[in-house]
């Protein structure tokens, strides 16, 4: 009978060398990072017992870069550790509001924003998020690496575009003009410890009163979190008037394809959405302006 | 399979174990150390009780591998009371009777004394927002949270 057995590669080249003899022999992995979701999982019964390649300890997977030239975010950073990263929080408030939305203070001690990437969760908070600023995965092959946005990452409910043997680094963001800000909101029932019914990030530049550029994602209203062009191209131009967040908020309603749960009907779950939108406009365009 | 021998930290003093590769650090910390001070409540990461630091960072033990302990250092709740006697979280929290089972204030301490460390005079809304990952099916919340209170006040004007 299959056991679980444990790695914990020292190199990138060393964990793709490693995920390829697994498959070769047969043997099923999981990468391991904050584990959050992981260990749940493993705890379920059925599991078949794996390889588990700790990630943790790559230099490539700890990097938290934030400077002029760009954002990364590498895959074993936890959400407490960002979201401690003051200019972070001020280049991207609504990728860290996202991510600290996600499980208690324990939880964000140890899970990343690439885990809620990778496990694919339709209602995972930080993926609409990281799909509006704009993020890129970095993803290690057997080849070097490649690279594909975040909105093209989750394939299905609970699926990702990693091909057998790759994994996923880290994200890399562009750093955010002083005219450009993010929001996420979500709605829950309650406060806190609860998963999204409908989750709605935006990232907006606003040059001279007037929206320029714009991305709307949305989450947990779909099978995957998905970008609404038809809500960006509602803003741009605008100056960020009611009927512009009016139409934006019908996009996102039109692009939903909600199922009906104990968290709420499909149809309620539309009329959120919208809501969430426009509120969530009005939020990074209020960071714009210092507000 | 061979069992994996793993060297770290717990309560500041070096320990050794070893530990299937599956094993969660709750269950070496219970089952392998006899540290049964960490209480298992629900094993999904979402109770609390099982609150342990990890290099000062609050972590559910239930969702970590005792594996991922490796060259790490693991304060538990035996860790918090010092020679001289019992943390001023641990009396606050028997002066306010903000326990009544007690299965989840082994994991409401280690989770404020995390809190402490990094914001010592807390307010009541960032106590409670902190402490949202434990949870208490006895006495209600509000005893807890005035315990903390009252042990940040003593932390930062000792007697």
């Amino acid at each position: 009978m299959e056991s679980y057995a444990y790695a914990a590669p020292s190199s990138v080249s060393e964990t793709v060398a490693l995920l390829a003899q697994n498959a070769s022999e047969g043997r099923q992995t999981q990468i391991l990072a904050g584990g959050t979701d992981v260990l749940v999982q493993m705890r379920a019964a059925g599991h078949t017992p794996r390889t588990i390649i700790d990630i943790k300890t790559l230099a490539e997977t700890n990097r938290l870069d934030v400077s002029a030239d760009g954002i990364y975010i590498g895959a074993a950073v936890p959400s407490a550790v960002i979201n401690e990263h003051a200019l972070l929080r001020s280049a991207l408030p609504g990728l860290l509001e996202a991510a600290d939305l996600i499980g208690s203070t324990q939880i964000q001690g140890r899970a990343t924003i690439c885990g809620n990437l990778c496990n694919a969760s339709p209602a995972g908070d930080s993926i609409p998020a990281m799909i509006a600023a704009g993020a890129i995965c970095e993803i290690a092959t057997a080849a070097g690496s490649r690279e594909i946005a975040a909105e093209d990452f989750v394939v299905g409910v609970g699926r990702n575009a990693l091909a057998p043997g790759e994994f996923l680094l880290g994200l890399k963001l562009a750093m955010p003009s002083a005219e450009t800000k993010d929001a996420y909101l979500r709605f829950t029932p309650r406060t806190e410890m609860d998963i999204a019914v409908a989750g709605v990030g935006v990232s907006l530049t606003v040059a001279g009163g007037r929206c320029t550029q714009a991305r709307v994602a949305i989450g947990a209203v779909a099978p995957t979190a998905m970008l609404v062009p038809e809500a960006a191209e509602a803003l741009i131009g605008t100056d960020l008037n009611d009927t512009a967040l009016h139409q934006a908020g019908e996009a996102c309603k039109a692009a939903a394809s909600p199922i009906s749960d104990k968290r709420g009907t499909a149809e309620y779950r539309k009329k959120v959405v919208a809501v969430l939108c426009r509120r969530a406009i009005v939020v990074a365009h209020q960071r714009i302006q210092g507000a | 399979m061979a069992r994996l021998q793993v060297e770290t930290v717990i309560n500041g003093e070096p320990r050794e174990f070893l530990c299937d590769a599956n094993q969660s650090m709750l269950d070496v910390l219970r089952d392998e150390l006899g540290l049964t001070g960490t209480k298992e409540g629900c094993g999904t990461g979402d109770c609390g009780a099982c609150s342990v630091l990890v290099d000062g960072r609050l972590v559910c033990s239930c969702l970590m591998l005792g594996v991922e302990a490796s060259g790490k250092s693991v304060e538990t709740i035996e860790g918090i009371a010092g020679e001289d006697g019992l943390h001023p979280l641990q009396r606050q929290f028997l002066e306010n009777a903000a326990l009544q089972c007690g299965i989840c204030t082994p994991g409401f301490i280690v989770a404020s004394k995390a809190l402490l460390a990094k914001n010592p005079n807390p307010d009541e809304e960032t106590i409670r927002y902190w402490l949202a990952g434990n949870l208490c099916r006895c006495t209600g919340y509000d005893k807890i949270i005035r315990a903390v209170q009252d042990a940040a006040a003593e932390m930062s004007h000792p007697a």
